[in-house]
């Protein structure tokens, strides 16, 4: 098991309820990670549509998470 | 120096564009974008602006030192806001000075097309009748 720090952004942020967390989780990859969020929070956002970020720069949805990692998931952005 | 700046408060426009002032430069060009008071025919009452600010940084960053390969220019920066704006207000500025119009012109429009595509930002609508959304993304 991993502690993984977890931010929340946009529309994950109103569906999780929160801005932050620190989670224990099994997941190898952020991809499972994922996958773990949205069993528990009903994400409808697919990966295919978002990009993730670990230690606040983009990373493949494969790359191995480490313990402490921050991870965040990134909407499509509507900035501008 | 970081060209590009996430701000939560408005910014002096003014003192940004000094900052791009160069003897060899010919032109300036600048972009504004400003909170409407419309969206898909809803009425806006003001948006709130997300953002992961760390990556904001990094992506908006590297944008500008894009731009700067990309086109003869000599310099550009960059805002973008953060938190609640009312109608009107400022929410992105971006400022390019360059020796000829040229590349000042397509550097900002380069700049503020990438923003929008990669920028980790996100608007919140704040609508007349009193509700809230997320605006959902077009380009995917």
């Amino acid at each position: 098991m991993l502690n993984i720090e977890l931010q929340y952004f946009a529309q994950l942020q109103d569906e999780a309820g929160r801005a932050h967390e620190r989670r224990q989780t099994p997941a190898p990859t952020a991809a499972a990670l994922y996958d773990e969020l949205r069993d528990a929070y009903g994400f409808v956002l697919e990966p295919a549509r978002m990009r993730v970020a670990i230690n606040s720069a983009f990373a493949p949805w494969d790359q191995p998470l480490c313990e402490g990692d921050h991870v965040a998931f990134i909407p499509p952005v509507t900035g501008g | 120096m970081n060209d590009f700046i996430m701000a939560e408060t408005p910014v002096d426009i003014s003192a940004l564009r000094k900052v791009l002032l160069f003897p060899e430069a010919g032109g300036f060009c600048s972009f504004e974008g400003w909170v409407r008071q419309t969206n898909e025919g809803r009425a806006v009452s003001g948006i709130d602006y997300n953002a992961f600010v760390p990556l904001a940084l990094t992506e908006g960053q590297a944008i500008l030192q894009e731009a700067k390969q990309r086109f003869a220019i000599c310099r550009a920066t960059a805002i973008h806001r953060t938190g609640y704006l009312s109608i009107g207000e400022t929410a992105v500025w971006i400022g390019v000075s360059a020796a000829h119009r040229d590349a000042a012109f397509d550097a900002c429009r380069y700049i503020i097309d990438e923003i929008k595509q990669r920028v980790p930002i996100w608007k919140n609508e704040h609508y007349a009748s009193g509700e809230t959304g997320w605006v959902p993304c077009h380009t995917l």
